[in-house]
């Protein structure tokens, strides 16, 4: 037995590399298209031309013979398959039954109709061109607005009024609010339908073994427990005899937070022709037919004070939820209501959310999920309010936040927001511009004539989704934690990271709790065969659900390697430190190999000990985690042709507290170039006649590298009291505080012309016609 | 997004390229950078790929009687950098550096970009104020256009079957010439919502010499003479050359799309003809 040498330096809170990046900057990673299997077939999918339309009949016979061709499938054909589940409910929810293949109808422009199975995936795609379908096209309608007016073509027959559900809300006394108010301002506020645009589009590999019955898929997902279990009942398949994996994930944001046709439709292809098949999404059928985010339409009325003192809130949304319910669809909308108040102090709040169905793809969570929109309009309604008073928008926000006294605090949409310091990031970002030296600069510049705005947004989050009861498919997430019979120790989370790093911050906490090398951790991830039951990574709660989950599962362990060490140093009294179990009265140690060596060959237990060296823990978080934080954006707008120049972005985000550094830096500058896309450049343009004018990116414009501007980003840290590492969350913040901060500052620079309000995306001709027909878009 | 069949053929020499295509239903590759998309959006399914990267010389860019000739096979990057180029023609070097993105300009040739003629493309521009001229072969034998005769619309050229672009002629610059390429860019695809290119010329403090090209405010891009007219034997003042740019969308039948109306990109035509003049100007000795 060797004395101690321990490891002093903690790895949580440094700046360290990601283990995952070597195989990822090397091309080495695994993709669902880097899958090949013996005899592998490939499918592509025949998909509407038209936004609605009858289907009078589908002729597949010349396909069929084309040399290659191992089948093809219809909507009859695929029958007994239950539908694309929805896991949102909403009281009176109308859900329109969704086939993974339609039948007699197509309700949206890429409505899956027909799938080709090939030997290669040239022939399934010609095959595709011999297929003929004899369409009835009927007319569309892709604007929610519109699809609520009287007449208006319906979406589905049955229901004429296009309306999926209506939900109503409210808190504290909103009547009350607006009649005692000495000022109200009203405003409509649009958040566009956008596209998430992963870098690897959908696919799916499925293999049928059919001596086992078992059926395999590789799918690219953010939550491949949850996939199993409905894709299995969606294909009758006994759930322990589908295996989910999930290779590499090139990027969801969302759009892979969910269960599509394809998925199912591939394990009932595999099936079928006992031969594995491979199906990759095209860009152009990733725009058409995986979900769009985002798409409403808002009525906002704030209730004031002559002081800035708000009283109420008032909120009618109209939410595009496109042709058909997708897995959360009709809930993302009832995340904005929640965090409609923001971080202030409005008591008094209602809101109606009319959900839509119009001939478009299905919106559901992207990145922010409901959370942008409610940031989007309470900083803007923030800012009109600030421009009806002739208040400095700082002030106003400062005057009406919630109190750091004041936690937890009960909002008046029913959540407990658990910590908060609201003024402290607002008066950093302040600083960092240094705030009324800049308004002086905007006062010259502005009379000389340039356009330069200042825009703050102070936003506030709801995430790490979150405590059972208020989820669709329990909050918890889990964790096992092992040491080898060598010492090295393997993490497995049920959560399933796809570029956010945990396998490096998990690794961090392991390493710290067991004072081993982070190169002795691994973190394995993502295949329902090896990992035990997981949730998934969305809604900002990897690190803040599943961090815990490792963090207790390794207490739990160090619980057992204690009592393996009290009985190898026959002692009473040990700590794990250092890669060791240490004797506190000796200072005699044995090393975590040999403690798991014991542990496996188990020549000798503890006391009412098991052998082996693992632990499980599900963890349940009591509460959501609240961020928050405060952005800054100075732009100028070139009088001459509307394109706006962000010349600072300053982003203070506090996420409670900090894992990586490195990665929260990612993660903050990737969240606002999103929000960036989203305030100048992205929309998801479908045309009346249902056809999406945007349909690939020659088109549609997410920002690239160099339109991206510096971003200077810095934190506060308020940790969070929900989970024993007091981390919050931080995937979604940039792209939240992002989007509001640009418009008000493009809105602060136009100003003088008359200018209170810009719907995104803010494009040059839309500023330049605001700046040249004096305010009047 | 995935292609017909086609066949493919790579020949070394530019006889052997001419007799493929002479052929028939054989199509020239170059970069692949506007074709090859189509080709996977199934929107062109040539049978026949004639792809020019191998044939010997077709790359060269060379001085020769106070003319640059540069090969269809010359890429973006080629172009923009040479030093023969940005030396002695920087208007072409600098459109260059402004097409796409760096993995367009390492794979994009000039002979495809002006064999494509897309309204939106950046070269037509410095083209029509270079007055360049476009040398043809075929199998047949060997022509050579101007440029207004080779941009016969939107995506129509003047080539006929068989006949490929074998260079672009343009001539040396003068030393105290002053060049500018100024564009608006469509944030999506990175092309031209409008671009400007202006040669300028000083003597004796008046403007001696303007030409002025303009793409992607039309079906096909144009010489905006009336801008040049305007310009000439004035001293070149701000004042100048707003009056100048005014005129640049006269009679124009502008573009609209989602990313610029008709009435928009009239009024960003003025301003980058502004810009590229202003700058081509503050450029000139
Ligand atoms: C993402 C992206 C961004 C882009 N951005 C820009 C931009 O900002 N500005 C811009 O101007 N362009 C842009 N382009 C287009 C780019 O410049 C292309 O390189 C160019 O249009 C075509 O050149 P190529 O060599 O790739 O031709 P190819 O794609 O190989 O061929 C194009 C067409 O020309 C024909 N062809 C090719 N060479 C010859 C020849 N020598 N003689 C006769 N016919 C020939 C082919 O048969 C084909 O019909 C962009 C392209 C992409 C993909």
């Amino acid at each position: 037995m060797a004395t101690t040498i321990t490891k002093t330096e903690t790895l949580v809170g440094k700046r360290i590399r990601r283990q995952e990046d070597p195989r990822l900057i090397t091309g080495t990673a695994t993709y669902v298209d880097d899958i090949k299997m013996p005899g592998m077939h490939h499918a592509c999918i025949l998909r509407s031309p038209h936004g609605a339309a009858k289907i009078r009949s589908i002729d597949i016979k010349p396909a069929q013979d084309l040399p290659g061709v191992a089948a093809v499938f219809t909507g009859k054909d695929v029958e007994g398959v239950g539908p694309v589940p929805c896991g949102a409910s909403l009281p009176g929810l109308r859900v329109p039954p969704h086939a993974i293949l339609a039948k007699d109808r197509v309700y949206f422009i890429g409505h899956p109709v027909a799938v080709v199975v090939a030997t290669d995936r040239y022939i399934a795609a010609d095959a595709l061109d011999l297929i003929e379908v004899d369409y009835e096209p009927l007319p569309t309608v892709t604007d929610p607005e519109k699809a609520l007016a009287a007449g208006a073509p319906a979406v589905h027959p049955e229901w004429p009024d296009n309306t999926a559900f209506l939900y109503h809300q409210e808190g504290g006394d909103p009547e009350t609010a607006f009649k005692e108010a000495e000022v109200v301002v009203k405003q409509r506020i649009t958040s566009q339908r956008l596209i998430p645009t992963a870098m690897e589009t959908r696919g799916v590999v499925a293999e049928y073994r059919s001596a086992e019955k078992s059926l395999t898929l590789y799918s690219s997902t953010q939550i491949p427990h949850l996939l199993r279990t409905l894709v299995s009942q969606m294909l009758g398949l006994a759930e322990n005899h589908l295996r989910v994996i999930t290779p590499e994930v090139g990027g969801g944001f969302g759009s892979k937070l969910n269960v599509y046709a394809e998925e199912a439709l591939m394990g009932f292809v595999a099936m079928k022709i006992g031969k594995p098949v491979k199906w990759i999404e095209s860009r152009r059928e990733n725009f058409q037919c995986t979900i769009h985010g985002r798409g409403h339409v808002d009525y906002y009325e704030v209730a004031a004070k002559r002081d800035g003192t708000v009283l109420g809130l008032r909120l009618k949304l109209i939410q595009d939820l496109g042709a058909y319910h997708q897995l959360l669809t009709p809930a993302i909308p009832t995340l904005s209501v929640l965090m409609m108040p923001g971080l202030y102090k409005f008591r008094n709040v209602t809101a109606d959310i009319v959900g839509v169905f119009t001939n478009c793809v299905p919106t559901d969570a992207y990145r922010g999920a409901g959370r942008p929109e409610a940031t989007h309009g309470i900083e803007r309604m923030m800012d009109l309010l600030a421009a009806e008073l002739k208040m400095d928008p700082a002030e106003l926000r400062l005057k009406n936040f919630i109190g750091k006294d004041e936690f937890p605090y009960a909002t008046a949409t029913g959540l407990s927001y658990d910590s908060g310091n609201y003024a402290e990031p607002l008066k950093k970002a302040l600083d960092l511009v240094d705030y009324h030296k800049l308004r002086q600069e905007q006062k010259q510049a502005k009379a000389s004539g340039r356009l330069l705005g200042v825009g703050i947004s102070t936003y506030g989050e709801i995430c790490a989704f979150g405590p059972s009861p208020a989820t669709p498919a329990g909050g918890w997430e889990s964790a096992t934690v092992k040491i080898e019979p060598s010492g090295k120790v393997t993490v497995m989370t049920g959560a399933s990271p796809h570029g956010q790093g945990e396998e490096t911050t998990f690794a961090q906490i392991a390493a710290d709790e067991l004072g081993v090398p982070i190169d002795d951790v691994i973190v394995v991830h993502g295949d329902t065969a090896v990992v035990q039951y997981g949730i998934g990574t969305f809604g900002s709660r990897g690190t803040a659900v599943g961090g815990p989950a490792v963090y207790y599962a390794l207490q739990e362990l160090k619980k057992k390697i204690r009592k393996f060490g009290e009985m190898l140093l026959e002692t009473t009294d040990v700590t794990v430190s250092g890669g060791q179990c240490v004797d506190n009265r000796t200072g005699k140690s044995v090393s975590l190999a040999q403690i798991a060596g014991a542990s496996y060959r188990a020549m000798k237990l503890p006391p009412n000990t098991e052998p082996g060296m693992v632990a499980t823990y599900f963890w349940e978080p009591p509460n959501f985690a609240f961020p928050f934080g405060a952005h800054i954006v100075v732009s100028e707008v070139d009088r001459e042709t509307g394109h706006v120049e962000i010349k600072r972005y300053v982003a203070v985000d506090d996420c409670g507290n900090i894992i990586n550094p490195l990665l929260v830096d990612g993660q903050v500058h990737g969240g606002v170039v999103q929000g960036l896309g989203q305030a100048l450049y992205e929309q998801a343009v479908y045309d009346d006649d249902g056809q999406l004018i945007t349909g690939e990116l020659m088109d549609y414009a997410i920002p690239k590298a160099s339109m991206v501007p510096w971003i200077e980003s810095s934190h506060t840290i308020t940790p969070s009291p929900v989970n024993p590492l007091g981390v919050k969350g931080v995937g979604e913040a940039g792209t939240i505080g992002c989007s509001p901060a640009v418009v008000n500052s493009v809105v602060d620079a136009l100003s003088h012309l008359g200018v209170k309000h810009i719907d995104m995306p803010m494009t040059p001709e839309k500023l330049w016609n605001l700046v040249h027909q004096g305010g009047q878009a | 997004m995935i292609p017909q069949n086609f066949e493919y053929s790579a020949p070394g020499n530019l006889r052997d390229a001419l007799a493929l295509l002479a052929g028939g239903n054989a199509k020239v590759l170059a970069g692949g950078m506007s074709l090859i998309p189509l080709m996977k959006l199934r929107l062109a399914a040539p049978e026949h790929l004639v792809d020019l990267g191998r044939v010997a010389d077709l790359k060269s860019i060379r001085e020769e009687g106070g003319t640059i000739r540069i090969g269809a096979t010359a890429t973006h990057y080629d172009i923009e950098s040479s030093p023969l180029v940005r030396g002695k023609c920087p208007l072409l070097a600098e459109a260059a550096s402004n097409i796409g993105d760096v993995q367009v300009r390492n794979m994009g040739t000039i002979g495809g970009s002006i064999a494509h003629a897309d309204p939106a493309a950046d070269y037509p521009a410095s083209f029509l104020a270079l007055e360049a001229q476009v040398r043809i072969a075929s199998a047949k034998g060997e022509r050579t256009v101007t440029i207004e005769q080779f941009l016969v619309d939107a995506l129509t050229t003047a080539l006929e079957p068989g006949e490929i672009v074998r260079e672009i002629i343009v001539p040396v610059e003068p030393a105290n010439a002053g060049v500018s390429y100024q564009k608006m860019v469509q944030p999506a695809s990175g092309f031209a919502i409008v671009g400007a290119a202006a040669r300028v010329r000083k003597s004796g403090g008046k403007v001696a010499f303007v030409r002025v090209g303009v793409t992607g405010l039309a079906a096909k891009a144009f010489r905006a003479t009336g801008v040049e007219k305007l310009l000439e034997g004035t001293s070149g003042s701000p004042a100048d050359v707003q009056k100048a740019a005014a005129v640049v969308s006269d009679g124009a039948d502008a573009n609209t799309d989602l990313h610029a109306s008709a009435s928009y990109r009239l009024q960003m035509a003025k301003v980058y003809t502004a810009r590229a003049l202003t700058q081509a100007l503050s450029r000139a000795s």
